[in-house]
């Protein structure tokens, strides 16, 4: 009971609220994301900052954040599946082998067309040159903030 | 719910909402006041091969309908020629897996409130509802049976569905043109009923459009007032495409490939000079094939004008005279995509189309953002195209004096 009334005055004093951080000239804002403990690996989290959507996933035990608005039509670029990225393999002779699921590159993916981005830069896999806006992710003890 | 992704691993993602899967959409749809613009989409669809137990009984043949109906329950058959495809790209595309985990209410028919759902969420005023699998229906090899499926399926659209949704709603009605007899007797039947303002070939399908066999088809249509849509679609099992090896590459080619091949031989065959009337639409090849189809017919047209001696003027400018749907709009190269609108006159040519909810959708922003349009082109392309065309009455007053501001008024 203690426990859970601790975690509530702690709920209260952070989650969505924004404390603001100097970055340069600008003033940035920490969004309350979550719990580390509680951000298991592999999964996603959505959070509103401001007017718009950040993805922040856990890959391999980094955080990444981007917009959640896809650089096609909008959709929400991160609330999709994440998949390992498609690979073919030549041989030497430049006959193919067939296609293999990368075993070091993950991406995630729009559900609304499909359009495919790279977990670790935020760039379409299609066309390296559009890339999703990233945010910082920082955290603080057990809390995951985002920084916009 | 999970989903499979690489090597088996479980991706957890949310039920599918499409109010939610589409809440970027009516953003868009909120920022843009699309509210004072009349949209409509041209081609969106609904599934309805998990309607066949309400659609099934209404074919006429006693033996047919046993057939179908108790193949069905036996779980072994295929009643409509079934495509191998990936449209949902190995679950990517979640809507296709999560489809059937959508709640709707009882009480009202679950395609007209997810129609619904999208519809709102985009900011869509009436959509022109298509089926899915049955756009395989031409390549049925039993005749009797694509005409089957057609009465039934049109039956069950015109008496079940569209008096549900209140209007907004409306379609071309798919029609067995294997069987010339029965596509009369089906635009007989059903060519006055609410909701519908014409009828669809299904172009998967090699079947020559020209047939002499087919005029009483067209002028029926035509005599009513109605409209003809052309609805491509993809098929590996084309031989010319049997050597292609990615669904990507069928994909591309099949939905393009066969409304080229019947577009020429409408054009080359002059069913626009004995057609003048009769509204004729292009669904679901994107645009990029038609200044192809026109550089490519007029060259040839200019040396052998004597293998189209009805033509009067020159093919592309028949292609002028018809009407295209917008999906799957190529906008990768824009200058290219300019030329193209011009060629075609999109002003007056062009209607949006979403294709909800495949898996290539195109939003109503596709059409809005476009930088080299002017106010009238959006308007036009966006529904007054369309309204007109099809007599679609404006949803408020802000629409119904845009209609009227660009010529598109014809209702009321």
């Amino acid at each position: 009971m203690a426990r859970l009334l601790v975690d509530l005055l702690i709920g209260w004093f952070t989650r969505g609220q924004k404390a603001q951080v100097r970055e340069g000239f600008k003033t940035m804002a920490e969004q309350f994301v979550g719990r580390v403990s509680e951000f298991a690996d592999g999964t996603r989290q959505i959070v509103k900052v401001g007017d718009t959507e950040v993805g922040v996933f856990r890959h391999e035990g980094n955080f990444y954040a981007y917009s959640n608005y896809c650089l096609h039509q909008g959709g929400p670029a991160c609330e999709g599946l994440t998949i390992a990225k498609v690979e073919e393999h030549l041989r030497e002779d430049k006959t193919s082998m067939g296609l293999y699921f990368s075993e070091k590159d993950m991406n995630f993916v729009c559900p609304w067309h499909g359009y495919e981005y790279d977990m670790k830069s935020g760039e379409c896999i299609s066309d390296r040159k559009l890339k999703l806006k990233n945010y910082q992710v920082v955290t603080k003890g057990d809390d995951v903030y985002v920084v916009a | 719910m999970d989903l499979i992704a690489d090597r088996g691993r479980r991706v957890t993602v949310e039920e599918l909402n499409t109010s939610k899967l589409l809440a970027h959409a009516a953003e868009q749809a909120r920022d843009r006041k699309y509210e004072d613009m009349l949209i409509v989409d041209c081609d969106a669809h609904h599934y309805e091969n998990e309607n066949f137990n309400e659609i099934l009984p209404f074919m006429e043949n006693d033996v047919l309908r046993q057939l179908t109906m108790s193949g069905r329950a036996k779980g072994r058959h295929s009643i409509v020629p079934a495509q191998v495809g990936y449209q949902d790209m190995g679950g990517r595309v979640t809507r296709y897996p999560l489809r059937m985990t959508e709640k709707t209410e009882p009480g009202k028919l679950r395609d007209v409130q997810l129609g619904e759902r999208w519809m709102d969420a985009m900011g869509v005023d009436y959509s022109c509802l298509f089926p899915t699998g049955m756009l395989n229906v031409g390549l049925h090899p039993q005749k009797e049976m694509e005409v089957e499926l057609c009465w039934a399926y049109n039956r069950w659209l015109t008496e079940v569905v569209l008096p549900e949704n209140h209007g907004r709603f409306y379609t071309q009605l798919a029609l067995p043109l294997s069987d010339p007899e029965a596509s009369l007797r089906q635009v007989e039947t059903f060519g006055g009923r609410k909701g519908v303002t014409g009828f669809m070939v299904t172009t998967v399908r090699t079947l020559p459009v020209h047939d002499n066999a087919l005029m009483k088809v067209y002028r029926a249509i035509e005599e009513r007032g109605l409209s003809l849509a052309f609805h491509s679609g993809p098929n590996w099992g084309e031989p010319v495409f049997k050597g292609l090896n990615r669904f990507i590459s069928v994909h591309a080619l099949g939905f393009s490939f066969y409304n080229i091949l019947h577009c020429t031989n409408w054009v080359i065959n002059g069913m626009g000079e004995r057609f003048p009337k009769l509204p004729v639409i292009w669904i679901e090849s994107g645009l990029a094939w038609i200044p192809f189809l026109m550089q490519r017919l007029d060259h040839e047209y200019m040396m052998r004008p004597s293998e189209a001696p009805l033509l009067k003027k020159k093919p592309s400018d028949y292609m002028r005279d018809m009407f295209y749907s917008t999906q799957p709009m190529e906008i990768q190269d824009m200058e290219a995509l300019e030329t193209t609108f011009r060629m075609m006159n999109a002003e007056t040519q062009l209607m949006y189309a979403s294709d909800y909810p495949h898996w290539d959708f195109d939003l109503p922003s596709t059409i809005y953002d476009l930088p080299f349009l002017s106010e009238k082109a959006k308007h036009n392309i966006l529904g007054g195209n369309a309204a007109r065309t099809f007599k679609l009455e404006p949803r408020n007053e802000a629409q119904k004096a845009n209609l009227i501001k660009y010529g598109n008024y014809t209702a009321g």
